[in-house]
């Protein structure tokens, strides 16, 4: 008797699955139902695309370079033209500690001394006001954001940050490869002592 | 004084600026300066030593901006990031 039932119930539903079927491809349901993730990422696309602009992002990319050339010293404005990052040292008493500071990447720490590859300090700073429709200041900005943050309150932002271990989200080899470049860098703008004047003395 | 705040697709915007010794222009800093704290900024103004040493100076009232300041910095309140 149940398996009778039973039967008949498959039976039913399998007949009422057909009938509907027939029903959505006379629709215009199916078809749109087809077309929606296109339409939708080319809604998206179209989105970002009106709110992209290449020219305007450039000339914002130059006055945060202004604005970042105006707060730090030429040392550390020629070094981040050249390296790409700033270099701050920590100023916590007991802690031999200096940190990378990267355009939109976590802030890398070390020890100078060895060489040491500490840890990634993850921070941003997202303006959530979004006047082109993204949060992300441009890059000089987001350096000096770090760099006015760590030297204001070194503690209070390291305490904010999210720390990772290193290589999360900055590979060891670039890290390691940055911290060679810097000491070089280093080499090369450190004050050199005063050698035997070239001209002779009488 | 200048007030300045960096934002996404623009670099750095003048909101104010006057003379903090003229009671108009301070009153229009004054304003300035709350409504982007009010707007969960951060404030900074950059400083540098007889030495030549740069630094920043976090700044949480119009008070405490140091004497003879010449532009305050605000920018987003930072955040853990992923």
């Amino acid at each position: 008797m149940a398996l009778a039932f039973g039967t008949l119930a498959v039976v039913l539903v399998a007949l009422l699955s057909l009938l509907a079927l027939e029903r959505l491809r006379d629709s215009a349901l199916l078809p749109t139902l087809r077309a929606l993730p296109v339409r939708l990422t080319g809604a998206r696309l179209h989105a970002l695309a009106d709110s992209y602009d290449p020219g305007r992002e450039l000339r914002a990319e130059q006055r945060a370079r202004e604005l970042l050339r105006s707060c730090v010293n030429e040392e550390e404005w020629s070094m981040y033209c050249e390296l790409g990052f700033l270099r701050v040292n920590s100023t916590l008493a007991r802690e031999d500690c200096a940190y990378l500071l990267y355009p939109h990447k976590p802030i890398l720490a070390y020890v100078p001394a060895c060489g040491l590859i500490v840890g990634e300090y993850c921070v941003e700073f997202p303006d959530h006001t979004r006047p082109y429709g993204s949060a992300r200041l441009p890059d000089a900005d987001d350096v000096l954001a770090k760099w006015m943050a760590l030297a204001a309150d070194e503690r209070g932002l390291i305490e904010q940050a999210n720390m990772h271990l290193p290589g999360r989200q900055i590979r060891m080899a670039k890290a390691r490869r940055d911290l060679a470049r810097l000491a070089s860098w280093e080499r090369e703008h450190q004050p050199r002592p005063a050698g035997p004047s070239s001209v002779p003395a009488r | 004084m200048k007030l300045l705040r960096v934002k996404p697709g623009h670099g750095d915007v003048v909101l104010a600026e006057g003379d903090v010794e003229v009671p108009e222009q301070h009153a229009q800093l004054l304003q300035a300066f709350r409504s982007q704290l009010d707007a969960g900024m951060w404030a900074a103004v950059p400083t540098s030593t007889d030495a030549g040493l740069r630094q920043a100076e976090m700044v949480h009232s119009f008070e405490d901006i140091p004497i003879g300041a010449e532009r305050v910095i605000f920018f987003p309140r930072a955040a853990g990031g992923r």
